[in-house]
């Protein structure tokens, strides 16, 4: 209904202005018998001053944004990398800034400064190679740095160090829902492939593959802080994105291969939490769910739950209906937690098991124990 | 060569004798200046279309899942029960707005209208090379757009895997409803439409080489013409090999081949699929998509040029640097697609050179708009619509076109790639500079058109409100993607983390339905004026180009004697040794005048 009443007041508002031209038009015939529809100095003077209008339109709406809406955008990165990224960012948004305050500060104070008059004649100026050297010279030496600046900080990014102690984790996608799988005490994962996907080995690992013992999944992905995290992604049926905002990460799941992305993160989840600006936005978020709340237990709707911050994984290309809604959370632990954690969960070939063995009630107690050795061997290699 | 153009207007002499019948006048017409109509009637038809469509999704995502009766008038029971928007039928809008909008409107509709109109009338031809190619130009365009508009009535919806139609989703009905019958009709009519567009562009390349006329050298062009030229040669270049990337996916799709495809899983199946690639079709999509927005700019950039040297009163700044800047475009445009795929699983050592050259754009960009800037200086502004949409046009292509040195650095597009930042980017530069392009065309060779004059007043409320609703819409969008938020999302409701992001989407869509709302402006400014406008006279702009030399009735042959022969470039604005502040390019020098160029 609200809606309806919106469009009818927008062709309301069309149909008043289009008839105040029309009456605009009707005085304009008596006051003089321009009616060309050329642009006559009146014009010219009126839009002049539009145009300078407009100007101050643009630096008031930008100034009002960066103050309103300055503190959306994502903050202090928890990831090693991401510094460089935001340094980058940073110089790129000063550059910019000043080359749009400059542009469209001449842009439309020369529409106001040399609107027309009738018997003004423009100056003949059709060429200078002075000018157009500086203005093809300038942008050349600038995008020449920030192309050096940029391409060191992607190879440093993107070009993986096979060498190096890396944690390996595999994560992977289908319509609508991230899974991972953590590499385990070889650090290696196992073989996987669509076509041995089956009962509980969703994923598809060859399990008869000797690096695939050790593999664990989970839904709920935790990494050590401090250490480098080599993430392999995978996807069963279509195009996928996975996207880490704050760790400034994100790598397409491209079914039929594999890639891959590797980051450090550099604060736990409590830690992030923790965060001056974290907190004020937590803060802020609240209070719009507690109104948004109370909105909707007067309607006779469930209230919402108060957020707290977690890391998220994203899907962040256009993969089918519910798109909207695929998304893991990720817990950076402390290297101790994260063993604790680790040695909590169980391997994938001990789940099959499990799961194999169902019927079969009274023989859980042995693959248990297996599984609690395992996985603390897990935790104590990957940790090393 | 351009003595072809002399001969050739005898030949077509007592061509405007005919008797012309309704049907070959205005239906299956081979005047250019007919087809030209054509298509820019049927771009306004399809840009409604595409409009009342972001519109729609529009206010689904600043009220997301509420209930809306107009969802349930214009969506019908299926795809918007009770008023809410479906979560499939969302993905369906997005698709086939960006579709609408890039091929439709923004090609067909922009560069189809004027370089039909303009190539023969501003070089001096009769008529195209191939008046009856430019017909089945036309027509095979209105067809792709009728089955386009078809596949929105299918029952399993339209095609929804984005404008990107990438595979796998787009090749799988099982992976979204809308990859059934709708992404069939949608390759259908892509075909088609490529079809189209490599006729014209043919025809228009053809033409230029061929048909100009005496004394009219290729640096005397005005800059449209340049731009239309180069914009039809990257046409042929980069348009078929979209067609040869739909070919093997309707391959894949149909019978079973495997380009795009491997190892898929599927509702509780394997798929036979074995050893294609996604990032290939990937590849092929970006080879022609990324030229595709200088297709859609180029011609824009053109007619701003023309428009703001006329009524500066001033030549173009720069010339031969616009020319060069253009070819420079041009060329660099087709070895940049790569800057759409920096994460999508190539070799990162691609992304740097992708970055490389993409970054170069920037340069003959600079060179564009401080040109256009200078060319302000010290003129005598005549304030016409066409003008406002013109200085509205260097105004948000310098915006939208700087976030593009973030978007094209590999480093930076790890993080903000395919959120609202790319929205408001692409946006800003293609979408609303070419809108405004088109737009400043429409006000300025609307008497060309018709014969009528547009209302200015009704011009200007139209400029003003669309300016403000333009930055409204689109600047806000940057911090919502800076802030991480993705596109294509129906709503966001389920991450929290977003919540704090929600008042902006509402301020975005009221900008948006405004700024729709004023399109009517428009659009009863441009149907009314097609009959009850102001006669024009011929030269209303006091414009130096050819086509103002025409008669204002519209005539078969477009001059009713001899074609004008060209004596000078089409700049002379102003030129302080003529009394005048312009001179037509059919004036002969004066003894000992200067020459500028040539």
């Amino acid at each position: 209904m609200t809606s309806l009443l919106v469009i009818i007041v927008l062709v309301l508002l069309a149909i008043a202005l289009w008839q105040l031209t029309k009456i605009f038009d009707l005085t304009q015939v008596g006051a003089s018998s321009d009616n060309s529809q050329v642009a006559n100095d009146k014009d010219n003077n009126l839009q002049g001053y539009l145009m300078f209008g407009f100007l101050a339109f643009l630096y008031v709406f930008t100034i009002y944004g960066l103050l309103k809406w300055g503190n959306l955008p994502l903050h202090t990165p928890a990831s090693a990398h991401g510094g460089q990224v935001d340094n980058l960012m940073n110089i790129t948004w000063v550059l910019i800034f000043i080359v749009q305050a400059v542009t469209q500060v001449l842009l439309y104070w020369f529409a106001f400064k040399y609107k027309g008059k009738k018997d003004q004649k423009a100056l003949y100026f059709a060429d200078n190679n002075k000018l157009e050297a500086i203005w093809s010279i300038i942008p050349a030496v600038v995008l020449a740095g920030l192309i050096l600046y940029g391409l060191y900080a992607w190879t440093n990014i993107m070009f993986i160090d096979e060498d190096e102690d890396t944690v390996v984790v595999e994560v992977y996608a289908q319509q609508f829902k991230w899974t991972a799988r953590i590499a385990g005490e070889d650090n290696v994962l196992g073989k996987a492939n669509v076509r041995y996907i089956e009962g509980v080995n969703t994923l598809g690992v060859d399990l008869s593959d000797p690096n695939a013992q050790d593999d664990i999944v989970v839904s709920e992905l935790h990494i050590p802080k401090g250490k480098k995290i080599h993430f392999k992604f995978r996807s069963q049926d279509v195009l996928h994105s996975a996207y880490m905002p704050h760790f400034r990460a994100q790598m397409n799941c491209v079914p039929g291969m594999v890639t891959e992305f590797a980051f450090t993160p550099i604060y736990t989840t409590s830690e992030y939490r923790e965060l001056p600006e974290m907190v004020e936005k937590v803060a802020h978020i609240n209070e719009l769910r507690a109104k948004r709340s109370t909105e909707l237990i007067a309607k006779g709707e469930s209230g919402l739950d108060p957020y707290t911050f977690d890391y998220l994984l994203l899907c962040n290309k256009i993969c089918g209906a519910s798109h909207y809604n695929m998304q893991m959370k990720i817990v950076v632990d402390t290297p101790e937690d994260y063993k604790k954690w680790l040695a909590q969960q169980t391997t994938l070939v001990n789940e099959v098991k499990a799961s194999l063995e169902q019927p079969a009630e009274g023989e859980s107690a042995a693959p248990a124990e297996a599984k609690e050795n395992d996985t603390v061997a897990a935790a104590t290699v990957a940790m090393k | 060569m351009s003595a072809e153009g002399h001969d050739h207007a005898h030949d077509h002499e007592h061509e405007h004798h005919h008797k012309e019948t309704f049907i070959t006048k205005y239906i299956f017409s081979i005047d250019h200046k007919m087809i030209a109509k054509q298509y820019l009637i049927t771009g306004i038809i399809m840009g409604i279309i595409g409009i009342v469509m972001s519109l729609l999704f529009r206010m689904q995502l600043a009220w997301p899942e509420e209930s809306f009766k107009i969802f349930n008038i214009l969506l019908g029971d299926k795809f918007a029960p009770d008023g809410v928007m479906a979560n499939d039928v969302y993905l369906a809008l997005v698709t086939i707005h960006g579709t609408i909008m890039v091929f439709f409107v923004l090609t067909a509709g922009l560069s189809g209208t004027f370089s039909n109109l303009l190539i023969p009338l501003q070089i001096g031809a009769r008529d195209m090379a191939s008046g009856f190619m430019n017909m089945i130009s036309y027509w095979l365009f209105f067809l792709s757009a009728v089955v386009m508009i078809i596949s929105l009535f299918v029952e399993s919806g339209p095609a929804s895997a984005g404008w990107t139609i990438y595979p796998p989703l787009s090749a799988l009905p099982q992976a979204i409803p809308g990859s059934g019958t709708g992404m069939t009709l949608w390759l259908v009519s892509m075909a088609i439409f490529i079809a189209s567009s490599l006729m014209g562009s043919l025809n228009y390349i053809v033409t230029v080489i061929n048909l100009r006329t005496k004394g009219m050298s290729m640096t005397r062009l005005p800059l449209t013409i340049w731009t239309f030229f180069v914009t039809a040669i990257i046409g042929v270049l980069s348009f078929p090999v979209l067609l040869s990337a739909a070919l093997l996916l309707i391959f894949d799709r149909s019978f079973g081949t495997s380009f795009f495809l491997s190892d898929i899983y599927i509702a509780g199946e394997v798929l036979h699929y074995q050893g294609g690639s996604p990032v290939l079709f990937e590849h092929l999509f970006w080879f022609l998509g990324h030229p595709e927005v200088y297709i859609v700019i180029l011609p824009a950039m053109g007619l701003v040029s023309e428009i703001m040297a006329t009524n500066s009163r001033k030549p173009i700044f720069g010339y031969r640097a616009m020319i060069m800047s253009v070819l420079a475009i041009a060329f660099l445009s087709t070895i940049v697609w790569g800057h759409h795929m920096f994460i999508s699983g190539m070799n990162p050592f691609l992304g740097s050179v992708f970055t490389f050259t993409t970054l170069l754009i920037a340069i003959p960009s600079a060179v564009k708009a401080f040109n256009w800037i200078t060319t302000l200086w010290k003129g005598n502004l005549q304030m016409n619509p066409a003008m406002l949409f013109s200085i509205g046009m260097v105004s948000t292509f310098i915006t939208g076109g700087l976030t593009g040195i973030i978007l094209g650095d590999s480093t930076l597009d790890i993080n903000v790639h395919d959120t609202y930042f790319v929205i408001a980017h692409f946006h800003l530069v293609m979408g609303i500079s070419a809108l405004y392009g088109m737009f400043a065309g429409i006000y300025h060779w609307f008497p060309k058109m018709y014969g009528r004059m547009l209302n200015k007043n009704l011009g200007y409320v139209h400029f003003w409100v669309t300016a403000v609703c333009a930055y409204g819409v689109f600047f806000p969008m940057h911090f919502i993607g800076l802030a991480g938020l993705p596109r294509r999302y129906y709503t966001n409701t389920n991450f929290p983390l977003f919540d704090d992001l929600q008042n902006v989407n509402v301020l975005i869509t009221t900008f948006a339905l405004v700024g729709g709302a004023f399109q009517l402006v428009f659009l009863y400014n441009f149907f009314s004026s097609i009959f009850y406008g102001k006669k024009a006279e011929q030269n209303p702009w006091r414009s130096t180009t050819l086509e103002w030399t025409t008669p204002v009735e519209h005539i078969h042959g477009n001059w009713p004697g001899e074609i004008p022969e060209v004596h000078r470039w089409a700049y002379d604005y102003s030129n302080p040794e003529h009394e005048e502040d312009f001179v037509p390019q059919t004036v002969p020098m004066k003894p000992g005048e200067s020459v500028l160029h040539h």
